[in-house]
């Protein structure tokens, strides 16, 4: 006999699945303002490691001038994403979800056995409620980061208006790399994000969509991405 | 599986076949939505083009000033720096309006007002106004920014020596602001490049019409003999080489404005 399990509220579906058209275009179009003046890169000593961005990588994705374009995308589409995390974040705290996502006490000891056990190298994973410890530190940090992409958003579009909020964010070319870093964050989110939700099988990805996951037996071994 | 001559009652349905039917459609719904942020996207994207991006977006950047105005204020300051912070020499980045040779000498700005004969006025008399320095973090639309030194006089005290810039054509006063265009309009003399400020980021204590960098005279470059220095904007309004000022109503035009920036593009 089938067993129901009710996994995520409807109001917490649509934030979801809200976001991700939202967060492409901000991702898409702040990499087209970017491209203006884009010296980031990490290096130790005088090599490069990694250059934000090749050319290559502007040209395959035909990022070059678009700089007004990109800006009038993103400074239209700052308030979707705003309002759909502010939604979100309040939604969380006020409905008592947050009880089942922010890190508790263990999180940060029982996370590494998750990622023991992910790896193949543990056998056994930490008992868990709606996520595991790794997901409780993971989706806490992308809701902390979204708070974070605001700010220093603000920060560097209204330095001289808000320049308090410049200042808090340490100033305005610090906050500038900041927004990148966490932009870079999410692509990093999202490539781990699909991977664990792909081994986690079909019927935990359903579940982002009915709202309900169907156990075949009281056996509670997956790891739901 | 729906399409059974004889569709059981709801309370026949067994449990599992309750289960497809809720799953199927918010599938359906699921795949039916995705489809929505791709029909925003073409439909923007087909909308007629004012000044180089689809009119909603242009709508929305607008509304962006609407809203951005209601927190502006005059006593909000760009953060200032020590004089030794500035770079020397400052960057340049553009040439538009100045691939003319500039003749200094007996140079003068033209003042437009509506209505009014146009006036001139010398730089050697702007410069009898209050000199300020102004030491600050020019940014760039690209996004860099460079700590930068100017002087100059103020764009306010101008107005308010001579008397410009009020539609009732009484020298201008801080309790009377309504009295002001809500636009002042600056060019080049060959015209080839021009930027539309509105007024409360024109009379911004920082806003400066500037003779001076790092000390020194501008160069050619940099916008001799007068420059526009408006910390408030991006540099793109910063207009070098002013040659004539007008006060209006309406929108001036607005070179990068034209082609698809933000008219507003205040900090």
């Amino acid at each position: 006999m089938p067993r129901i399990v009710h996994k995520h509220p409807l109001a917490i579906r649509w934030f979801h699945w809200i976001n991700f058209p939202i967060l492409f275009v901000m991702i898409w179009s702040g990499l087209l303002i970017y491209w203006a003046y884009d010296p980031y890169k990490i290096q130790v000593g005088n090599t490069v490691l990694l250059q934000f961005f090749p050319d290559s990588f502007y040209k395959a994705l035909g990022v070059p001038f678009q700089l007004a374009k990109g800006q009038s995308w993103h400074f239209v589409f700052q308030w979707l994403f705003i309002l759909n995390g502010l939604l979100y974040i309040g939604y969380t705290f006020i409905s008592g979800e947050w009880r089942l996502l922010l890190p508790n006490r263990h999180s940060f000891r029982e996370a590494w056995l998750v990622v023991l056990h992910d790896l193949h190298i543990r056998k056994t994973a930490p008992p868990q409620t709606k996520y595991n410890a790794a997901q409780r530190i993971a989706y806490s940090a992308i809701m902390v980061m979204g708070v974070g992409s605001a700010l220093t958003g603000y920060a560097i579009y209204k330095p001289t208006q808000l320049n308090w909020l410049t200042w808090l964010m340490g100033g305005y070319e610090t906050a500038r790399v900041l927004h990148f870093a966490l932009t870079i964050g999410y692509v990093l989110f999202f490539g781990i994000h699909i991977f664990q939700v792909i081994l986690a099988g079909w019927h935990n990805f359903q579940s982002m969509i009915t709202g309900f996951e169907k156990k075949d037996d009281l056996t509670e071994t997956q790891t739901p991405a | 599986m729906t399409l059974l001559k004889h569709k059981p009652l709801r309370e026949e349905l067994t449990s599992d076949q309750q289960l497809r039917r809720t799953t199927l459609k918010a599938m359906l719904g699921f795949g039916v939505a995705s489809l929505v942020p791709f029909g925003i996207w073409q439909w923007v994207k087909s909308q007629p083009q004012v000044n180089g991006i689809p009119a909603p977006l242009r709508t929305l950047l607008n509304t962006n000033e609407k809203i951005a105005n209601v927190y502006f204020s005059p006593t909000h300051l760009a953060p200032t720096y020590p004089a030794n912070r500035a770079a020397n020499p400052p960057r340049t980045n553009g040439m538009d309006g100045l691939h003319t040779p500039v003749v200094q000498d007996g140079y003068q700005l033209t003042i437009e007002q509506p209505g009014r004969k146009p006036m001139t006025v010398s730089i050697d008399d702007l410069k009898k106004l209050p000199k300020h320095d102004l030491i600050f973090d020019f940014k760039c639309v690209e996004g860099w920014s460079q700590i930068q030194h100017w002087g100059g006089v103020k764009f306010a005290d101008f107005v308010a020596k001579y008397g410009l810039g009020t539609r009732s054509g009484n020298a201008p006063s801080a309790n009377n602001l309504d009295d002001f265009y809500k636009y002042v309009g600056m060019e080049t003399p060959d015209g080839g490049y021009y930027v539309g400020l509105d007024m409360p980021s024109a009379l911004h204590p920082q806003t400066m019409l500037a003779f001076e960098m790092n000390g020194n005279p501008i160069t050619p470059a940099h916008g001799a003999p007068i420059r526009l220095i408006i910390p408030v904007k991006y540099g793109v309004k910063n207009l070098k080489r002013i040659g004539t000022i007008r006060f209006a109503d309406e929108r001036p035009r607005d070179f990068w404005a034209e082609r698809g920036y933000d008219y507003h593009v205040g900090l």
